[in-house]
């Protein structure tokens, strides 16, 4: 069970997440920072570690439009946070598979600031209000690259496999 | 089995005979595009041959294209060590489509990759930025992914886990009014749908407004398929498409020129009456916010932009010139023209067009985009107001969070950079 640290809106850009003015720095290890820069007090409460690794940001419709910049991803997976949203922009979605940040798509989220969340198999529950809500899985191809640790990891078994049969 | 055109390139760039909205497919990669970001794509290339006791090797650096766009000259020293890096990197790999900063062949990638008839019809195009759908103007299936996936490409040749989008059609008939183009089709269109109206899906667009629009106009409906949330826009290529791949950029051999089948499966279909359009304007902070120029006439505007991949070709800046010439930028207002290339540029100078534009107080920039998402020249001062023809208005896009951004033509532009207020072009 975790808490939910924030609650946004439909339409969260990448230039909400990660401001392009930030966009020189690239590095995952360094992106942190920058992560809802200009949401100022929820940028110095993660800045401050004052939100444990599985607490949850919950948005609306179509997080992560904008953008392919994958500092949107990487800034939030650098805090461990599980973002659920109603339904996720494309590029968004691949880029947090891609570097392991874990998504929820759930249609019907509805959750306060401060609710308590629990994440079952194929719904999620939400404490404070009683109330549960079903999931949609990610594809299953999604799913491998995420077990495999991310898009890197997955590619390095794939290169390898290249370089064993040459 | 009846195909979307998306549908056709997806299965004939996996070797199948077939393929279905919602099957997943592995395409190979006719083009492999970044810009500065490709100092992440090279981190992460490394990254994959991290304990493989190999050097990393790209698998065709002839497929690869790197254009310095975003923050051209560099705005700080990280910028620059990171261009350096890259620079560096791509003279080790013998990676030719190399455009650095140069008056002679520089520009915005989205420019560049037209020009130089590295974009062909059928062909599958990845790029590092969300607008490489701007390339489907051309009959490519080309969109944005980020750089962990470009890095994969770069060691692979080859996009994993593609999932075939559905298609929607979008049917556009009759003749654009004198002042309106393709700007405000494309805008009203995301009005219309929506910000993710298009979400996972393909924009395949259709009728006699687009069979009769120039390949530059095109360009203009493609870049900003992605602001619907499509994964690519797409005009099926014709003689049009020939004409500009033969005549502008240079390209003699064979072309794929394919249309969709006439039974294939659409998810929709959106049809617009061009006639009735007036210009359009998209209101802060989301670019769906759209409404007619006449509903927001008279908006005072701090700063207003004509150029980017979006609007800066020379028919852009043509427009902008013959409403501004003889004319003056109001006094309150500021403009910053950036062409979408340096050889745009260049015939903009020899047309007479950047006298025009400069006589009137505009300032011609450099081919860039560092305006447009607020990393580099021109972004905004506290609860200032910009007017541009860029593709995004989200909060903080310039530079600045408590700003507001306006998008529109360029002919919208320039008439509201006479008045210092958003102002109808078809009353000036």
């Amino acid at each position: 069970m975790s808490k939910v640290i924030a609650v946004l809106g439909d339409d969260i850009s990448t230039d909400h997440i990660y401001p392009g003015r930030f966009m020189a720095t690239v590095l995952p290890s360094e992106t942190p920072q920058y992560c809802f820069a200009d949401m100022t007090e929820l940028n110095a409460a993660l800045k401050a570690g004052r939100f444990p690794a599985g607490s949850f940001i919950v948005a609306g419709s179509n997080f992560g439009c904008g953008s392919s910049r994958e500092q949107a991803a990487s800034t939030i997976n650098g805090y461990g946070l599980i973002v659920v949203a109603r339904s996720f922009a494309r590029i968004f979605l691949q880029n947090a598979v891609n570097l392991g940040l874990q998504l929820i798509i759930c249609p019907r989220i509805e959750a306060n600031e401060g609710d308590d969340i629990e994440l079952k198999a194929d719904i999620l529950l939400n404490k404070t209000t009683g109330k549960s809500y079903e999931i949609v899985p990610l594809p299953k191809l999604r799913q491998a690259i995420m077990e495999a640790g991310g898009l890197v990891a997955y590619t390095r078994k794939l290169v390898k496999a290249r370089l064993d049969q040459s | 089995m009846p195909m979307t055109l998306s549908e056709k390139i997806l299965a004939r760039a996996s070797g199948l005979k077939f393929v279905n909205a919602g099957d997943v497919v592995e395409p190979k990669v006719d083009l492999a595009m970044s810009h500065e970001n490709a100092a992440l794509v090279l981190h992460q290339f490394k990254e994959i041959y991290n304990g493989l006791n190999t050097e990393p090797k790209v698998w065709d650096p002839g497929r690869i294209a790197i254009i310095f766009d975003h923050r051209i000259p560099a705005e700080s020293s990280k910028t620059a060590t990171n261009q350096k890096r890259v620079r560096d990197f791509i003279a080790s790999q013998g990676i030719t489509k190399f455009h650095d900063i140069r008056g002679d062949e520089g520009g915005i990638c989205h420019q560049i990759l037209p020009e130089n008839g590295y974009v062909r019809p059928g062909s599958v195009v990845v790029g590092t930025d969300s607008h490489t759908t701007t390339h489907g103007a051309l009959g490519a299936f080309a969109f944005g992914i980020g750089a962990t996936e470009m890095a994969s490409v770069w060691a692979l040749g080859n996009a994993l886990n593609i999932e075939v989008p559905m298609t929607i059609k979008v049917v556009i008939d009759g003749q654009l009014s004198p002042h309106v183009s393709a700007k405000d089709v494309i805008l009203f269109l995301i009005g219309l749908i929506k910000a993710d109206g298009a979400n996972y899906r393909a924009l395949e667009f259709h009728g006699s407004t687009i069979r009769t629009m120039s390949t530059s106009s095109r360009l203009v409906l493609c870049n900003m398929a992605v602001e619907a949330g499509a994964t690519v826009g797409i005009v099926p290529p014709d003689s049009e498409t020939a004409r500009y791949l033969r005549e502008e950029a240079g390209v003699s051999d064979q072309l794929w020129l394919e249309s969709p089948d006439i039974d294939a499966v659409y998810d929709r279909v959106v049809s617009i009456d061009a006639a009735t359009l007036a210009p359009q304007i998209a209101c802060p902070h989301t670019v769906d916010h759209v409404k007619s120029v006449t509903d927001v006439e008279g908006k005072r505007v701090d700063q207003i932009v004509i150029g980017s991949c979006t609007n800066g070709r020379l028919d852009d800046l043509a427009a902008a010139a013959r409403l501004l010439k003889s004319r003056k930028v109001h006094d309150r207002t500021r403009m910053l023209v950036f062409p979408a290339s340096w050889k745009i540029y260049k015939e903009a100078m020899d047309l007479g067009y950047l006298k025009d534009l400069m006589e009137a107080g505009a300032v011609v920039m450099n081919p860039g985009c560092g305006c447009c998402l607020g990393v580099h020249q021109g972004a905004l001062g506290d609860g200032e107001v910009a007017l541009s023809t860029t593709n995004r208005n989200f909060k903080g896009r310039m530079g600045n969070p408590t700003a507001e951004v306006y998008l529109c033509s360029p002919e919208v532009a320039a008439a509201s950079a006479i008045r210092g207020a958003i102002s109808d072009p078809r009353e000036i």
